[in-house]
């Protein structure tokens, strides 16, 4: 019988929830990383034993984990202790540095502060980790100060594509409330040079040579907080999710607005329908109904947690604009949590599973596409990223 | 032999309990006794001071012999009781947040 193993980051620490196909009873492990914020967790779809994770800490930095065994155990690339002579031989573990080399780094100088003037890049932390489609050593990251950098070794060494902060558009970037972020980035399955990326508060941009050289894709993206709110880049692009078999078709959760392209981004247009609020952090995609999408709606950027003290996923067999709210097992007084934005996500089952994690430290299951829910756990610290494998 | 006392975190990161014990070449000074420490626990790269710009990270702060070092220059040598391993150089966290 299949299985399914439900990654999820939280504030202080990994946590790894695994059943059987039926989805009713559940193994939970964790938390591994104890005490320190785990922004994403991820499985290759290649080998799903092979896990990366995000390890951050405002203390110490960076930390970048990789298991071999499905989460059981982990270890840090390059991280090997080496006493003796060998020791200055070992790897550079942990090292992001944005590319400053006079070939390809040298348009890359400041983005837009808070304030409006111009700030140098500084790496922060990773946001999401993104494994390679075809090769269990290649793995992208998502990074704050936005950028994307990729590791071909399994995460010894990374490297940034400097032609994303290059393109021209970098010193309009600024940061959201919560940092310069890179927190999407998706891989088209039928075509490896072309990479989906956004960043809050710049907007979406795609890459069609391998990550190379990129361009804004935010036609129709309108945005009343910013001072021209049809601008090339400068919106705030929570998330962005795509069904495999149509990768021409991606729906965003925007900052306020759920929007969709038809054209891989070239153009969007509003789907928010009937939805209460278009505010909102994720959105993701069901696993065999490619036009079947969920949100969970969020009251207002001020107030970031659930419409009226109730947790509903809304969901749209339409690919948008009909809306139907999920309400079965989920808490419908009295709720005010927040679902952020890579805290939500689907196995591929038969009955397509939905999962997903919230600032209370709930993570919810559906094993019915969303009719009914039921917690998984309801007691851990914030969740920040929801990840499934579907294992044979 | 150079005696280091780690964050708990940071133990923990390097797989040790306790007190770390180094051999640094040389004069031992912040930067030497880094330098060693980061070698031989290389999972403690960019933890303790950036990566690229190689300051201590902000909510690190180095002490010895009860005294606050983090503002001496990384390659001045420390005090005789750490290089001759009488007292360890504390490698101390900020005590903030939640």
């Amino acid at each position: 019988m299949s299985k399914v193993r439900v990654l999820v980051g939280t504030r202080k620490g990994a946590f790894v929830l695994e059943s059987d196909g039926k989805r009713e009873k559940w193994d939970v492990s964790g938390p591994y990383f104890a005490g320190w914020e785990i922004y994403h967790v991820k499985g290759s779809p290649v080998d799903p034993n092979r896990l990366y994770a995000s390890q951050t800490s405002g203390w110490f930095g960076q930390v970048l984990q990789r298991s071999n065994d499905g989460g059981k155990t982990w270890e840090a690339p390059g991280g090997d202790i080496k006493p003796g002579p060998e020791a200055m031989k070992a790897g550079a573990s942990n090292k992001f540095a944005y590319d400053t080399s006079p070939e390809t780094g040298k348009p890359l100088t400041t983005h837009q502060f808070y304030d409006g003037t111009q700030h140098p890049w500084e790496f922060k932390r990773v946001w999401h980790l993104e494994p390679s489609l075809t090769d269990p050593d290649t793995v992208y990251a998502g990074v704050e100060d936005a950028a994307l950098f990729r590791s071909t070794d399994g995460g010894l060494t990374w490297h940034e594509f400097a032609g994303l902060r290059g393109h021209g558009t970098g010193p309009k970037w600024q940061p959201g409330a919560g940092g310069m972020c890179l927190h999407t980035v998706i891989l088209d399955p039928s075509n490896p040079n072309r990479i989906f990326i956004a960043i809050s508060a710049a907007g979406a941009f795609r890459s069609d040579d391998g990550g190379q050289t990129w361009r804004p894709i935010n036609r129709g993206l309108h945005s009343l907080h910013i001072p021209d709110p049809t601008a090339e880049v400068g919106h705030c692009v929570h998330h962005i999710a795509m069904h495999p078999s149509r990768p021409g078709v991606l729906f965003m959760q925007k900052h306020w607005d759920v929007m969709r392209s038809d054209d891989a981004g070239d153009s969007w247009h509003e789907v928010s329908g009937n939805l209460p609020t278009d505010f909102g952090f994720v959105i993701d995609v069901h696993a065999h109904e490619p036009e079947t999408i969920y949100v969970v709606p969020i009251k207002s950027d001020g107030e970031h947690y659930v419409h009226e003290g109730k947790l509903r996923v809304y969901r749209s067999r339409t690919g948008g604009n009909e809306w139907e709210a999920l309400t079965n097992g989920l808490p419908q007084s009295n709720c005010y949590v927040n679902v952020l934005r890579d805290a939500m996500a689907v196995d591929s089952l038969d009955s397509c599973g939905v999962y997903f994690g919230t600032t209370g430290g709930q993570v919810y299951a559906s094993a019915d596409a969303g009719d009914n829910w039921a917690p998984i756990v309801r007691d851990l610290p914030a969740v920040l990223s929801v990840e499934v494998q579907t294992l044979p | 032999m150079i005696r280091v006392a780690l964050p708990a975190h940071l133990r923990t990161l390097a797989h040790v309990s306790g007190e770390v014990e180094l051999e640094v070449e040389g004069q031992a000074t912040q930067r030497s006794v880094l330098d060693a420490l980061e070698a031989r626990y290389p999972m403690l790269r960019g933890t303790i001071r950036d990566h690229v710009t190689q300051e201590r990270r902000p909510f690190l702060r180095f002490f010895a012999c009860e005294e606050d070092l983090s503002l001496e220059p990384p390659d001045t040598p420390l005090p005789e009781t750490v290089s001759s391993g009488k007292e360890p150089l504390l490698i101390i966290g900020a005590i903030a947040g939640g």
